[in-house]
């Protein structure tokens, strides 16, 4: 009996197909994403049904975590360094075109003005480390104390410094607090205090949206 | 990599012209676009995170007391935050000696929501017929906003304090101020908690065994 013979076939796909469909994916994730900014403290915002959108620029946004430690981020570099410099001026710091430079690259700053030198002079490695708190004699967090001096000035609030001279920098600014969920209210509440003394009244408060059911939404008949 | 790829004629007789088949082999291609979509996918995110306004009163110590709105009693209700996630509220003045003056609710639906949709009856009922009027006669979105902002500033809505303690969260100042939101209450403000209210709910958690310790002479 002869043998059926088998046609050898090719073992070759067409990846065009294929190739058609990835390219398109990731045109569509280049175009809708954004991406993740590099926070020192993971924050899990609470959740509310408020479904407005955050602007995407102009924003100053202050970071809150679970501790209470505040952080700023500002998303023009311009801004940044103009930020820096009048700050600097006003506690009496000379800084370097160097040092500038190198905080306007930076993604989140936190450490008291007093702190400033030694915090730039780190690696970025370093700086993230020293943003949690973890580099001897670099307490983390933006000073915001509320208690007054004995002339009636709160001259340890460097908060109110930094947002002030945000808003001079950038007249257009929003500031926007992102929150851990479970922060003690007296932060916030300091916070808030802080924002209202320097005649900031408005704010944007970060949250997740919250899918509550049509039917909870009114309860009464 | 592009392949040519050449048929054989069979005999390779001279002169005929060659049968040429390209084809171009895709999987290189494949391979470095799946490596840059794993990359946007864990890099980037695709949620924009959800903001709430808000805006403050201005503490300027030179506002006049006539300048200050001064709430009627029956329109005021003072939502306090309590630590472990509690909520009370009392309307009105409160009546320090007694414990009862305050009540404890819950952030759910049938918890602060109902208590607040109760008080607000009116305002949520037109909100809720506005609502359906928009879905069937497709009112734009600025008109929409321009009547239910008309609805929720009648002179009659209530007015909400919410009052935060030390022991509450940033997570309870959301929660309530979504509450205002699903309520339709467009009057609401926060507000340092006094030593008072502080006393209201230490007094409320103890059963009014705090209520002997009030200095009478005071009141």
């Amino acid at each position: 009996m002869p043998r059926v013979k088998v046609k050898r076939k090719s073992t070759l796909i067409d990846m065009t197909a294929m190739s058609d469909v990835t390219v398109l994916l990731l045109t569509f994730f280049m175009l809708t994403s954004t991406f993740v900014q590099k926070e020192p403290v993971q924050v899990n915002t609470p959740d509310s049904v408020s479904e407005i959108k955050i602007p995407e620029t102009d924003i100053l946004q202050i970071l809150i975590d679970q501790d209470g430690k505040i952080y700023m981020s500002l998303d023009r570099p311009a801004d940044k360094a103009a930020v820096l410099e009048d700050v600097a001026a006003q506690y009496g710091m000379e800084l370097t075109a160097e040092e500038i430079s190198k905080f306007r690259t930076l993604p989140t700053f936190g450490t008291p003005i007093a702190k400033m030198k030694s915090f730039l002079a780190l690696t970025s490695d370093q700086q993230d480390k020293a943003l949690k708190g973890e580099v001897n004699g670099i307490t983390a967090g933006i000073p915001c104390d509320t208690t007054k001096n004995a002339e009636g000035f709160d001259d340890k609030n460097e908060v109110k410094v930094w947002v002030k001279s945000a808003r001079a920098a950038n007249g257009n600014l929003r500031i926007a607090i992102k929150a851990a969920a479970g922060t003690p209210y007296p932060t916030i509440r300091n916070l808030m205090t802080s924002l209202q003394d320097i005649r900031e009244n408005r704010y944007n408060l970060i949250t997740n949206l919250k899918n509550i059911k049509e039917e909870e939404r009114v309860v009464i008949k | 990599m592009a392949e040519v790829q050449q048929k054989e004629s069979g005999d390779g007789k001279k002169g005929k012209p060659k049968k040429m088949h390209i084809h171009v082999d895709f999987t290189p291609m494949v391979d470095m676009n799946m490596l840059l979509i794993t990359f946007f996918m864990l890099c980037t995110t695709l949620k924009k995170p959800q903001t709430m306004e808000i805006s403050m009163p201005s503490n300027d110590k030179n506002i006049t007391e006539e300048d200050q709105t001064k709430v009627a009693a029956s329109r005021a209700i003072t939502i306090l935050l309590g630590g472990q996630d509690k909520v009370y509220y009392y309307s009105g003045q409160p009546d320090y000696t007694d414990y009862q003056t305050l009540s404890e609710t819950t952030f759910g639906a049938d918890g602060l929501r109902a208590v607040l949709q109760d008080r607000n009856r009116e305002i949520v009922t037109q909100l809720e017929d506005l609502k359906k009027e928009k879905l069937e006669t497709g009112m734009t979105d600025e008109d929409f906003n321009k009547k239910a902002s008309e609805i929720k500033n009648v002179k009659t809505a209530p007015v909400v304090m919410i009052k935060g303690s030390d022991a509450s969260t940033y997570k309870n100042l959301i929660d309530a101020l979504d509450e205002m939101h699903l309520c339709g209450i467009s009057k609401y403000a926060i507000v340092d908690i006094t030593e008072g209210d502080q006393f209201l709910i230490d007094n409320y958690e103890s059963k009014g065994a705090l209520s002997s310790q009030i200095d009478t002479s005071k009141l």
